[in-house]
C-alpha cells in the first residue's frame, strides 16, 4: 500500500532525485560525463518503470482519482494534492516513455555542457509529469509555467544559429497568455473557496464569469496547444532546439495545452464551451488547412513537421470541443499519437542532422540506398503522420474527425481536407528526402541507424503500429473518464451532444 | 527605587530599541578612542549586537503601547523588524571582505548601518506622526552619509547629494500632510486621528494631508512617481551599500506606509486607495519598460526595485487582511531575493576590479557556474516564475487583488510582469548564451554562504518556508485589524 500511496510523488519527484546526484558527480572529464549520461538514462528509465507499473495498478473501471495524496501546505490555500484518472494517466506513461530515448538520442550530439543539459531534462521531467499529475490548480500552473525555464535554457544553450530569438519567442508568448490564466485561477479560488481540482470540478461558475474565466485559460492554453493563430512561436521554437528538446515540444509540452482544455475549460466552464464551440472550430479549421498548406512549401525538414504539428493539434481543438465521446476520445487518443509519431519524426530528422548538419530537405535525397533500415523507419513516421489506417495517427483523427461530423457537416468537411493535405506534404518530404537518385558527394558515406538510434527508434515503430491495429489498451483506459466527462458536459450545458 | 525599577519595566515593548541605541553609542566611542584598525572588530561587534536584538525581538518581544502612545510593538510590527535587522545583518556580512576594496573599512560604517537600523525599527513600531518623523529622519540622515561614504568618489558624491536633496524634500511634503492632518483632526497619535477621521465629515484638508504623507512615502519606498533618485543612488553608491539600500530601508518605509494608512486612514480607505492603485500601476509599467535599457546591472537593479514596490503595493490595494498578509511575505521574499543578488554581484571580481556591466557577464556560466546559476535562479524569481519564491510571493498580491475585485490593477500588473521578463531574461542571455569573455576571482567563502543561503530558500520555497512563513505574516497582518 506505500507503493499505490506514493506512486504518484515518486514518479514525479525521481528525476529530481537523479538530477541531484548529477551535480553531485565529481569531475569534469570524458569519465564523469559517461557517467552523467548513465545516472540520467538509469533515472529516466526507472521513472517509465514506475510509470508503467502505476498503469498497471491503474483501475479503468472508475471516473474517480487514484493514488490521491492530500495534504494542505501554504497559507491552507495551495495544497499538495496528487492523483491521476483516465485523463491524466496516459500523458504521464508517455512522458516516461520518452525521456529516455530523449536521453539516448542526445547521447553523442550534445558535446558540451552535458551536466547542465542532463539536469535540465530531468528538471523538465519532474515539471511535465507534476502537470499531469498534480490536483491543484496553483500547483498545476507551477508545473505548466515552470517548464518554461528548463526549455528556455535548453533551447538557448544548445540550440542552433537563431536560437536567442527562438527561445525569447518561445518564452514570451507562452509567458504572457499563462499570467491571465493565473488571474484566471485565483479568481476561481476565491469563487469556489478551493483549489481542489477534485471539487472545483463539482463547482458550477455563473455563466458570466464562466465567459472570463475560459477566456484566460484559453490564452494559456491555446498559445501551449499551439492553436492558429497562436503558433508562431512553435516552428522557430522546433527548428532551433536540439533533437530532445523538439521531441518534448512536440509530445509533451503541447499536450499540457490540450490536457488543459479537457481538464478545466470543458467540465469547470461549460457554458461558455458550448458559447465558443464554434469560435474554436473556425480556429481548428483554420490550423488544419492553412498550417498544412504553410506545411508544403517548407524547405526545412524541421519546421515542415513543425506545421504538421500544429494542424494535428487542430483535430485535437476540434475534437475536444465537440464535447462527445467520440471527439473527447479521439482528442486524447490523437494526442497520444501524435506523441509518439512527431517525437519519432524528430528523432529521425536528428538522425541524420547528426550526420550531415543540414535540416535543409534539398540537401537530400536518395538515403534509402544507403540507409535501408532507415528509411523503413521514416516510412513507418511518416504513414502515421498522414494518418493511414494501420498506424496510430489513423484513429485519432478519424474519431475526432467523426464527433464533428454530429456537430456540423461543414467543419467536417473542411477539416477532412486536411488529411488530403497531411498526404501532400509528407509524401513529398518523404520523397525528396529518402528516394531519388544518391547523388550528392557528401551524402556517399552515410551510414544506417546504428544500435543506439535502433534503441530509440524501433520502440516507437512498434507502438505505432500496434496501436494502430490495436487501439484499445489506450482507449479503455480513458474510456470511463471520458464518459464521466461527457455526461457532466452535457449535464451542465444542457446540450443533448452525448451521442451513445 | 522600587517604582523607578516598574517604570522601567513598563518599558519593555521598547527594550530591543533601547538595547541598540546604547550599543550603537558605545560602538561610536569604542571607534573613536580605539586604533585605526579596529572597523572590521566593529563590524564584527555590530552584527553581534544586531542578531542579538532580532532574538530579543523573536523570543522576548513584548507588545503594548508606551510613551503615551507613541510607541507600539505589536505582531506586525515584530514581523517587519526581524525582517529589517536581517536585511541589516546581510549588508553588514557582506562587506566583510569587500569594505577595503569598496572604501568602507572604517568604524563609521557599521555604526551607521546600526544607527539606520534603529530609525528603522522606530519607524515600524511609531503609532504618533512625531515618533514617525523622528524614526524616519534617524534612519534617512543615516542613509545620506552612507551614500556619499566614499567621499573621494565623484559618483559617490553625487549620488548622496542626491538623495539629501531629494530626501529633504520628501521630508518636507511629510512633515506638511502630518501638519495638515494635525490641523484639521487635532491629534497627532494615529488611533486618535482614525477616530476623529471617521467622526467627522470628508475633510479636503485631511485628504490633503494624506495625500501629501502618502507622497512623502512614496518618496522613500521609491515608488513612481518619486521614484527619479533610485537609479543615480543604486549606480553611486558603493555595492554594500546599494544592498543595504534596496533591502532594509524599503522594508521599514513599507511598514510604515501600511501602517498609516490602515491605522489612522482606514475610515477613508477609498481615498487612499485610488492613490495606492496609481502609483502601483505607475510603478510596475515604467519599471518593465525604463530596465530595458539599462546596460549596468545595478541599474537595472534599481529599476526591478521600483517594479516590485509596485507589486508590493498591489497588494496594500486590495485594502484588506489577505492583501497585508500579501505585502509582509512579498517584502520577505523580496528581500531574499536581493539580499542574494547583491551577493552574486559582489562575488564578480576580476583583476580590473568589480563588474557591473551587464556585457561583462557574458558566458559567467562557464567560468563560475554557481554564481551564474545563482544569478539566473534569481532572476528567475524576480520575474516571478514557479515554483522559485518569487512566484509565490506574487501570488499572495495577486491573490488579493482578485479577492478586491481589482481586475484591471490586476491584469495591468501581470502584463507588465511579463514585460519585466525581457530584461531579467537578458542577463540570463548574457550569462548562458554567449561566449565568456572575463576571468573572475574564486569569491569569498561569507559571499558564497549568504548565496547558497538564499539560493536555498528561493528554490526550496514551497516545501520550506513557504507554508511557516504565510502562517507568520497572517498573525502579522491579523495584528492591526
Amino acid at each position: 500500500m506505500i507503493l499505490n500511496n506514493n506512486i504518484l510523488t515518486i514518479v514525479t519527484f525521481l528525476p529530481l532525485v537523479g538530477a541531484f546526484f548529477i551535480l553531485l558527480t565529481p569531475g569534469r572529464d570524458d569519465v564523469a560525463v559517461l557517467n552523467i549520461k548513465r545516472i540520467a538514462l538509469a533515472t529516466t528509465t526507472v521513472t517509465f518503470l514506475f510509470t508503467l507499473v502505476m498503469w498497471g495498478m491503474f483501475d479503468p473501471d472508475t471516473a474517480e482519482f487514484q493514488f490521491v495524496q492530500n495534504y494542505p501546505w501554504v497559507g491552507d490555500v495551495i495544497g499538495y494534492r496528487m492523483g491521476v484518472d483516465g485523463i491524466s494517466i496516459l500523458f504521464i506513461v508517455l512522458t516516461g516513455l520518452l525521456m529516455p530515448m530523449c536521453i539516448l538520442a542526445s547521447w553523442e550530439s550534445i558535446s558540451f555542457r552535458v551536466r547542465e543539459y542532463m539536469v535540465l531534462f530531468l528538471v523538465l521531467e519532474t515539471l511535465m509529469i507534476g502537470v499531469f499529475a498534480t490536483l491543484d490548480l496553483a500547483m498545476f500552473y507551477v508545473f505548466f509555467e515552470g517548464s518554461l525555464i528548463p526549455m528556455f535554457l535548453i533551447i538557448g544553450i544548445w540550440g542552433g544559429k537563431k536560437r536567442i530569438q527562438a527561445s525569447y519567442k518561445f518564452f514570451f508568448y507562452t509567458f504572457v497568455g499563462s499570467v491571465l490564466m493565473l488571474l484566471a485561477i485565483m479568481a476561481m479560488y476565491w469563487y469556489a473557496g478551493t483549489l481542489d481540482i477534485s471539487r472545483l470540478l463539482q463547482v458550477e461558475f455563473p455563466e458570466s464569469m464562466q465567459i472570463w474565466l475560459w477566456l484566460a485559460f484559453f490564452a494559456s492554453l491555446a498559445v501551449k496547444m499551439p492553436m492558429w493563430p497562436f503558433h508562431r512561436w512553435l516552428p522557430e521554437a522546433h527548428v532551433e532546439a536540439p533533437t530532445a528538446g523538439s521531441v518534448i515540444l512536440a509530445a509533451i509540452l503541447l499536450k499540457m495545452g490540450g490536457y488543459g482544455f479537457l481538464r478545466f475549460s470543458l467540465p469547470m466552464f461549460p457554458d461558455a464551451s458550448v458559447f465558443f464551440a464554434d469560435f474554436v472550430f473556425v480556429l481548428s479549421v483554420a490550423a488544419i488547412i492553412i498550417t498544412s498548406l504553410v506545411a508544403l512549401v517548407q524547405t526545412d525538414i524541421k519546421k515542415l513537421i513543425a506545421y504538421s504539428s500544429v494542424a494535428h493539434m487542430g483535430f485535437v481543438t476540434m475534437g475536444i470541443f465537440t464535447g462527445n465521446v467520440y471527439g473527447v476520445q479521439g482528442a486524447i487518443f490523437q494526442m497520444i499519437s501524435h506523441g509518439i509519431v512527431s517525437g519519432a519524426l524528430f528523432l529521425s530528422v536528428g538522425v541524420i542532422y547528426d550526420r550531415m548538419h543540414t535540416r535543409d530537405i534539398a540537401a537530400y535525397g536518395g538515403l534509402v540506398e544507403r540507409m535501408p533500415r532507415y528509411a523503413f523507419a521514416f516510412m513507418v513516421f511518416t504513414m502515421a503522420n498522414v494518418g493511414l489506417p494501420g498506424t496510430s495517427g489513423f484513429v485519432g483523427e478519424f474519431l475526432t474527425l467523426l464527433a464533428i461530423f454530429q456537430v456540423n457537416t461543414w467543419f467536417a468537411i473542411l477539416a477532412t481536407t486536411g488529411v488530403i493535405l497531411s498526404a501532400c506534404y509528407a509524401l513529398w518530404l518523404y520523397r525528396q528526402v529518402i528516394f531519388g537518385g544518391l547523388e550528392k558527394e557528401s551524402l556517399k558515406g552515410i551510414l544506417d541507424l546504428n544500435a543506439r538510434e535502433m534503441l530509440t527508434i524501433v520502440p516507437l515503430i512498434i507502438l505505432t503500429i500496434f496501436f494502430g491495429f490495436y487501439p484499445a489498451p489506450l482507449l479503455d483506459a480513458t474510456a470511463v473518464s471520458v464518459q464521466a466527462l461527457v455526461d457532466q458536459y452535457a449535464a451542465a450545458s444542457g446540450l443533448a451532444g452525448a451521442v451513445q | 527605587m522600587v517604582s523607578e525599577f516598574a517604570g522601567f519595566a513598563s518599558l519593555a515593548p521598547a527594550y530591543p530599541e533601547m538595547l541598540l541605541a546604547v550599543c550603537a553609542m558605545a560602538l561610536l566611542m569604542i571607534g573613536v578612542f580605539a586604533k585605526k584598525e579596529i572597523a572590521p572588530s566593529i563590524s564584527g561587534i555590530a552584527i553581534g549586537v544586531l542578531i542579538a536584538v532580532g532574538v530579543l525581538i523573536v523570543f522576548g518581544g513584548t507588545e503594548g503601547t508606551i510613551f503615551a502612545g507613541g510607541f507600539i510593538n505589536d505582531g506586525f510590527a515584530r514581523f517587519m523588524k526581524v525582517l529589517i535587522i536581517a536585511g541589516s545583518v546581510f549588508a553588514l556580512i557582506l562587506t566583510v571582505s569587500t569594505a577595503a576594496d569598496k572604501g568602507l573599512n572604517k568604524f563609521e560604517y557599521p555604526v551607521l548601518i546600526v544607527l539606520a537600523t534603529l530609525g528603522m525599527l522606530m519607524m515600524v513600531s511609531a503609532n504618533d506622526l512625531m515618533s514617525l518623523y523622528v524614526g524616519l529622519e534617524l534612519q534617512s540622515l543615516s542613509l545620506y552619509v552612507l551614500a556619499a561614504f566614499r567621499r573621494d568618489s565623484a559618483k559617490a558624491t553625487e549620488a548622496g547629494l542626491k538623495y539629501f536633496v531629494l530626501g529633504a524634500l520628501s521630508s518636507g511634503m511629510l512633515l506638511y500632510g502630518a501638519s495638515l492632518v494635525y490641523g484639521f483632526t487635532g491629534h497627532t497619535q494615529l488611533d486618535q486621528i482614525a477616530q476623529a477621521v471617521a467622526l467627522g465629515e470628508r475633510n479636503v484638508g485631511i485628504i490633503f494631508g494624506l495625500v501629501f504623507l502618502l507622497a512623502g512615502l512614496a518618496f522613500k519606498i521609491s515608488a513612481v512617481p518619486f521614484h527619479m533618485w533610485t537609479p543615480d543612488v543604486y549606480e553611486g553608491a558603493p555595492t554594500p551599500v546599494t544592498a543595504f539600500f534596496a533591502s532594509a530601508p524599503k522594508v521599514a518605509a513599507m511598514a510604515l506606509l501600511i501602517r498609516i494608512v490602515f491605522d489612522a486612514f482606514e475610515p477613508i480607505a477609498r481615498d487612499w486607495q485610488q492613490v495606492i492603485i496609481f502609483i502601483s500601476i505607475a510603478s510596475m509599467v515604467l519599471a518593465a519598460f525604463a530596465a530595458i535599457g539599462q546596460r549596468n546591472l545595478k541599474r537595472l537593479i534599481a529599476f526591478s526595485s521600483i517594479g516590485h514596490v509596485g507589486f508590493a503595493l498591489v497588494g496594500l490595494s486590495a485594502g484588506n487582511l489577505v492583501g497585508v498578509e500579501g505585502v509582509a511575505i512579498y517584502m520577505a521574499v523580496y528581500l531574499t531575493m536581493t539580499i542574494g543578488l547583491f551577493a552574486c554581484i559582489l562575488a564578480l571580481k576580476n583583476e580590473d576590479g568589480y563588474v557591473e556591466n551587464i556585457d561583462d557577464l557574458a558566458g559567467l556560466s562557464q567560468n563560475r557556474p554557481f554564481v551564474a546559476a545563482m544569478i539566473a535562479m534569481f532572476m528567475f524569481s524576480l520575474i516571478g516564475l514557479p515554483p522559485l519564491a518569487g512566484f509565490f510571493a506574487k501570488w499572495h498580491v495577486f491573490l488579493a487583488a482578485i479577492e478586491a475585485r481589482l481586475f484591471i490593477l490586476a491584469v495591468i500588473g501581470m502584463l507588465a510582469s511579463a514585460v519585466s521578463a525581457f530584461y531579467y531574461l537578458r542577463v540570463v542571455k548574457v550569462m548562458y548564451f554567449d561566449e565568456p569573455v572575463n576571468s573572475y576571482a574564486t569569491p569569498a567563502i561569507e559571499l558564497r554562504f549568504v548565496m547558497a543561503l538564499t539560493g536555498f530558500l528561493v528554490l526550496s520555497y514551497y516545501f520550506t518556508v513557504g507554508a511557516p512563513l504565510a502562517q507568520l505574516a497572517h498573525n502579522a497582518a491579523g495584528s492591526l485589524f
